[in-house]
């Protein structure tokens, strides 16, 4: 049925149509919506056989989720940003011990300075972590990825973090097929557990391994993710056939096999980068996007054949790695080693700065005449931070950095009473 | 075996042999009515927690797990799940592929066992089972400073767990270090005998059992190791009320506290005697009994069994001996101990 909602009631709404049995929550922006809307369906009856819990801490929420999984439930949370960090210690707990949770994570920037708004840093920080994670570029995709994600984690038992854009997507109102109950029971199975706490056939489960067989534990967690490289295209392939939609996946490709220069992102963004494209191409230039949708586990393989015929790749990430760079970019040129392939990485869109289809194409243009840098921050403000940076130079109690370059850019008052 | 050397009025510091019992409260349970037995004496105990595990010689958290999870099961015709916080409980009697629990039973984090409880309580909810109880087990570090949090939450929500706080007064597991639990003056790896007031500081330090009755949970206990019948009964009377419970079991431990591991019944009891270990229990937040002190030792006979509290009975510690003759006495004022 389609509806004209914001991507977060079309998440809640799907993950109610998942029959999840136990959702244990933390409020935190951009997320927040999702949560309130399944506790409504909850307490209202329209979600039945569903505990809802409002926990004191998204580290409690996550323990929460790993008890109630190893119980043998369906199990779901929510969270973004310090949220995330803060349960940081039970998300890798979660995947060390093999537990089927579902996650969503709407992507917010990480601080301090403290940022409510969107970037992919949330994400990254817990890119070791051993978590599927799966990228979606639209309210429709992220409403369908959901529903495979709860598919993929069970039939792998490992758990799965779906991202979307904080604001971009959680917040915007748009249109979206919501699937039935019946579709959804035909694709997703009732929840068998690989492993459950049960008074009939008790288990020991979580305790200690030493170095005579952490190495291959751990191996098998990296085997795992390598599995769920086929699982993914193949439940996307199930999806379609059943919903009729293309969603999920590991890769999608826009032009991107028969174009000399390429976008590589996750996300939201890919919207804006389309509509670049599809003007581009009419102009004749030969531009393509490859959309990243698996990023755990990271399809080296399928990325490196998109980018075959590729002469530029730009890989455009929402974050970066302090002190490093790209981090999308570094395991593009990975992937890539052996092709002739020249890889610019771009940082943009940091906590919530707009990303204009005029600077991406500036990017555009600049690799069109071989001028692109292997590495650019997108409207960067170069005064300002030059600015700064004398003013560091020139005495040692220079003061906070984020208020002084707010006060160069003429956003906050020269005065000292804000 | 004369009188003096047997007598909790004067332990001897060197272990002695006995063959029975005498000047003890200890009352075995062949002189006990079978209906009032631990359920040491019965060919069905569950064996929750079975042999063979690695815990020290004379550990108190092992005689506690192995009473108060053989009494839950009782209780609930065996239809328990536990959770375990990180700590000596947890190591001592697993790593794979070893497992001395027969019980479904899983280890998450050191800070965050009431929650992972929680939530296995909430998946028994949702899936309609009423008679399978969830009980988490962790040390006092694990309780009372990093799993502080995911405790109270539970509490908060009155969520269908039986909380089991194994209190040895420090994170043995990690080499005797302080924690909020441990008493004054105790000494600790961070809390050396050294300067003006050696030992863990005075005025410092929480409480569990009365902060877990200012949440007005349905039911909290205390219980030491000396008591098994009073340890067993509590437990079973905990399974008895839905929500959330917590009881606080006083364990020795003769590593961080320095005594010989043949003392931990005799420290046990003589913690409670002394008045520094109030037994004692509260229902919806109300204290509702509490065990009477029925010989009163004075709180040195206790200390000096123990090398952790060495430095308070030398001459010129007097001020810190003083101040735990305060507290022992404050105990037995506040939870009506005489």
């Amino acid at each position: 049925m389609l509806r004209q909602i914001s991507g977060s009631i079309a998440v809640a709404e799907a993950i109610a149509l998942c029959r999840p049995e136990v959702v244990p929550c933390y409020p935190i922006t951009p997320q927040t919506h999702i949560v309130e809307h399944i506790s409504t369906l909850v307490k209202s009856g329209q979600l039945k056989n569903c505990s809802y819990e409002n926990v004191e801490s998204e580290f409690a929420s996550m323990s929460f989720c790993i008890g109630a999984s190893a119980a043998g439930s369906r199990t779901y949370t929510a969270t973004a940003s310090q949220g995330l960090l803060f349960m940081m210690e039970a998300v890798y707990n979660a995947s060390g011990l093999s537990l089927p949770i579902v996650m969503t994570l709407g992507n917010r920037s990480i601080g301090a300075p403290i940022n409510i708004w969107n970037d992919h840093s949330d994400a990254m920080s817990v890119r070791d972590a051993g978590w599927i994670q799966l990228f979606v570029e639209s309210n429709q995709q992220a409403l369908d990825v959901h529903i495979q994600a709860f598919k993929l984690a069970e039939a792998l038992s490992l758990p799965v973090m779906v991202n979307m854009d904080g604001f971009i997507l959680t917040h915007a109102i748009t249109r979206v097929d919501m699937p039935t109950q019946e579709q959804v029971d035909q694709f997703l199975p009732a929840f068998v557990a690989r492993q459950k706490l049960d008074t009939d056939a008790p288990l020991s489960i979580g305790a200690m391994v030493g170095p005579d067989a952490f190495t291959e534990v751990r191996y098998l967690a990296h085997h795992k993710q390598k599995e769920a490289l086929a699982v993914i295209e193949q439940q996307a392939a199930e999806f379609h056939e059943i919903f009729g939609r293309d969603s999920g996946g590991l890769i999608k490709s826009y032009f991107a096999e028969h174009s000399e220069i390429v976008f590589v992102a996750m996300g939201s963004v890919i919207g804006t980068m389309l509509e670049l494209i599809e003007e581009l191409r009419t102009e004749g230039h030969s531009v393509g996007i490859l959309s990243l949708r698996s990023f755990r586990p990271f399809p080296a393989n399928a990325i490196c054949n998109a980018l075959g015929n590729a002469k530029q790749a730009i890989i455009f990430e929402k974050s970066f790695a302090v002190g490093m760079g790209g981090v999308l970019a570094s395991e593009i040129h990975m992937a890539t080693a052996g092709n002739d392939l020249k890889i610019s990485s771009v940082i943009g869109g940091l906590g919530g700065r707009t990303i204009t289809k005029k600077s991406l194409g500036k990017i555009v243009e600049c690799a069109m005449h071989g001028e692109l840098d292997k590495e650019v921050f997108l409207d960067l403000e170069g005064t300002t931070v030059v600015k700064e940076l004398r003013r560091q130079q020139e005495g040692q109690s220079s003061g906070p950095v984020a208020e002084n370059i707010l006060r160069d850019m003429g956003v906050v008052s020269a005065s000292k009473t804000l | 075996m004369s009188k003096e050397e047997t007598s909790t009025l004067n332990p001897s510091s060197r272990q002695t042999v006995k063959f029975y019992q005498t000047g003890t409260f200890t009352v075995g349970n062949r002189l006990l009515d079978e209906e009032f037995r631990t359920v040491q004496a019965t060919t069905e105990r569950s064996n929750s927690l079975d042999s063979g595990h690695r815990a020290c010689q004379g550990c108190g958290q092992a005689l506690g797990a192995r009473y108060a999870l053989d009494a839950a099961m009782r209780a609930t015709d065996n239809k328990i799940i536990a959770a375990n916080a990180t700590g000596c409980l947890e190591v001592f009697t697993t790593p794979y592929p070893e497992t001395a629990w027969s019980i479904p039973w899983v280890h998450s984090l050191f800070g965050n066992v009431a929650a992972v409880a929680s939530g296995i309580a909430a998946a028994l909810k949702s899936k309609g089972d009423s008679t399978t109880r969830v009980i988490a087990q962790g040390g006092d570090g694990g309780t009372t400073d990093i799993g502080f949090g995911c405790l109270s939450g539970m509490f908060d929500r009155n969520d269908d767990v039986l909380y089991i706080c194994y209190d040895n007064g420090g994170y043995m597991n990690t080499g005797v270090q302080r924690s909020s639990a441990t008493p004054a003056a105790a000494r600790t790896a961070t809390t050396m005998p050294v300067g003006d007031n050696p030992g863990s500081s005075f005025n410092t330090g929480k409480y569990l059992p009365t902060i877990a009755m200012a949440h007005e949970i349905p039911y909290v206990a205390t219980a030491s190791v000396h008591d098994l019948h009073d340890l067993e009964r509590k437990v079973e009377k905990a399974m008895t009320f839905r929500g959330a419970r917590y009881i606080h079991i006083n364990v020795p431990c003769p590593l961080g506290w320095g005594s010989q591991p043949a003392f931990t019944i005799k420290l046990s009891r003589m913690g409670v005697e002394c008045g520094l270990v109030p037994l004692f229990e509260a229902e919806n937040g109300q204290l509702t009994d509490s065990t009477k002190i029925r010989y009163r030792i004075p709180v040195e006979e206790y200390l000096k069994l123990q090398r952790r509290f060495a430095h308070v009975l030398k001459p010129h510690n007097t001020h810190q001996l003083d101040a735990i003759r305060a507290i022992a006495e404050n105990n037995i004022k506040r939870f009506n101990l005489l």
